[in-house]
């Protein structure tokens, strides 16, 4: 090894340690963007690193690279709305797959095209297993992309024997890849393996319905990881291998977050196609719960001593973050204690909720998780539930049959008072009817949240 | 399988459980910029990419690798941005 190498290799693993350091302060609020910063520096180091490598002949076409992904990058980041950052993730993940399998590709042609090289077995596996998960990766984040974004059916669709066809798609890409060792001269094994897994990438995430995309964010989230991993093997290249690594780890983590919340598992999200039947029971006519009005819930509000809030995604459909933000803001000026109840699933992936009202100016020590607030509804005088639904409801607990069944929910319906502003009384995403709308101590409140919150706010500032 | 790949596989592993600790740790407030900040590192990739871009190479991988180099590029830009922008929003209390 030469010293530059040797000096290269070192700058690596200093870069490494910039992203574990970084990540690690990714876990308090406080240091949080000083963490972020770190793997900036860590990235810099790296690519700064590489561009000395004695091997690049021509920097042309890497600047051309550069500046356009650059350009995107730059503009996507401060141009997407808060609401808009599932998709966003979901689509940088795509990028990072697609990105492992490309290298893969082009690193297969230079060891074919090149006669002073020779392509062993090494080579050829771990350029399979890098074009496997690049590709599914990149083109189930599509799919999630297009679900988020709304030009792909949210709802599950089901093609008839569909699992039947995935399994027999990747077992396509497994002969393929075994054939592609054997023979590693023919270039069609190899874009067969993409073909199949760009096929399987669609056909796995198209059942999955839209409130199980948090899952499957995540999970893309530890595919990109992965491939990343899989071409620091191609290229045998520690850095990629230890990065990659992490991040497959992170998302790991965060999957098996997102399914406890919803105590569904993995299978279960990626092969149940929840969502389709339309839920047991249409949801009761509306004539049987009593109707209230914002009046009715300021009177509430006012004698509160201490109020939870509830925010659901249907919160941030409305765009109601910012006005609920200025009621609770005035209740807290009224002595009244306010705080907010965040379910792991709020959102649209794990953590958005946060993000959300974060952007609201709402103070992150007054949002709590479930299990840190789920208690004290005990001793909150009102509850008041804004666009969400499946996660206050009690048949979780109670009905076995119900598809919710055994979620962990919020419980709500210990407060003195329940309040939910909701349009109508539809099911949420899981399908099924919510009998806390029917309780006494239910107050429903009928209207489009940002409409019915402001209505509140401006019998509160009147009073 | 050569000593190379086995070191290799060596700290794949070790950085997997590297990672399981430092991430269980992080708390749901912030799950969505950790994910978007593990995102960007995962655009690591551009490090091969730029390798196999700048190189002397047949030309599909010239070109192969440059498209690598700009969806890399997407990843990383994209979200370090991103995530400074949304842990710039949290903020605690005023007393």
């Amino acid at each position: 090894m030469s010293t530059l190498e040797v000096i290269t290799k070192l700058f690596y693993l200093l870069s490494a340690a910039f992203f574990i350091f970084g990540l690690k302060n990714l876990s308090s609020p406080r240091t949080a963007r000083r963490g972020n910063l770190f793997a900036m520096i860590g990235m810099f180091i790296a690519v700064v690193v590489t561009l000395f490598d004695t091997q690049i002949i021509s920097y042309t076409w890497i600047i051309v690279g550069l500046i356009i992904g650059g350009s995107i990058g730059a503009v996507a980041a401060r141009t997407v709305q808060m609401t808009a950052m599932p998709q966003m993730v979901a689509i940088f993940n795509g990028f990072g797959g697609g990105a492992s399998t490309l290298v893969a590709l082009a690193e297969y042609n230079n060891i074919l095209g090149n006669t002073a090289l020779q392509m062993g077995n090494q080579d050829s596996i771990t350029i399979a297993i890098s074009i496997i998960i690049g590709t599914i990766t990149f083109f189930g984040s599509f799919i999630a992309f297009g679900k988020l974004e709304g030009f792909v059916s949210g709802s599950p669709i089901v093609l008839p024997f569909h699992q039947g066809i995935n399994a027999l798609l990747f077992l396509a890409a497994l002969v393929l890849a075994v054939l592609a060792v054997i023979t590693p001269t023919q270039t069609w094994y190899f874009y067969g393996i993409v073909i199949a897994m760009a096929i399987l990438g669609v056909t796995t995430v198209i059942p999955i319905g839209g409130a199980d995309m948090p899952v499957v964010i995540s999970l893309l989230n530890s595919y990109s990881g992965l491939a990343a991993s899989a071409t620091g093997f191609v290229l045998m290249n520690e850095v990629l291998i230890i990065s990659g690594a992490l991040v497959g780890a992170s998302g790991l983590i965060l999957t098996n977050i997102m399914c406890d919340a919803m105590n569904r598992s993995l299978t279960n999200v990626l092969f149940g196609a929840v969502g389709t039947d339309g839920g047991g029971g249409a949801a009761q006519d509306k004539t049987a719960v009593t109707e209230y009005t914002a009046e009715d819930a300021v009177i509430l509000l006012e004698n509160a001593s201490k109020v939870i809030i509830v925010p659901g995604y249907g919160l941030a459909v409305a765009q109601a973050q910012h006005v609920l933000h200025e009621m609770s803001q005035m209740l807290i000026d009224q002595n009244v204690e306010v705080k907010y109840a965040i379910h792991p699933v709020a959102g649209r992936m794990p953590g958005h909720m946060n993000v959300l009202l974060a952007e609201a100016n709402v103070p992150y020590d007054l949002l709590k998780d479930l299990d840190e607030i789920n208690d004290e509804f005990q001793t909150a005088d009102v509850a008041l539930v804004v666009g969400a639904n499946d996660v206050v409801n009690p048949a979780a607990r109670t009905e076995t049959d119900s598809p919710i069944y055994g979620m962990p929910i919020m419980n709500v319906d210990q407060a003195d008072h329940v309040m939910i502003i909701k349009r109508s009384l539809s099911p949420g995403f899981a399908g099924v009817d919510n009998e806390l709308f029917y309780y006494d101590k239910t107050m429903m409140l009928f209207g489009d949240a940002k409409d019915m919150v402001t209505e509140i706010l401006n019998f509160l500032k009147e009073s | 399988m050569t000593g190379t790949l086995l070191v290799a596989l060596y700290i794949f592993v070790l950085a997997i459980f590297t990672g399981f600790e430092v991430i269980t740790k992080v708390p749901p407030l912030l799950h969505t910029p950790l994910m978007s900040g593990a995102n960007a590192i995962s655009g690591i990739t551009l490090v091969g990419a730029v390798l196999s871009t700048g190189m002397e190479s047949p030309t599909v991988t010239t070109v192969l690798a440059t498209a690598a180099v700009v969806f890399a590029t997407i990843n990383v830009v994209g979200g370090f941005l991103v995530t400074d922008r949304m842990l710039e929003m949290f903020k605690k209390e005023k007393e």
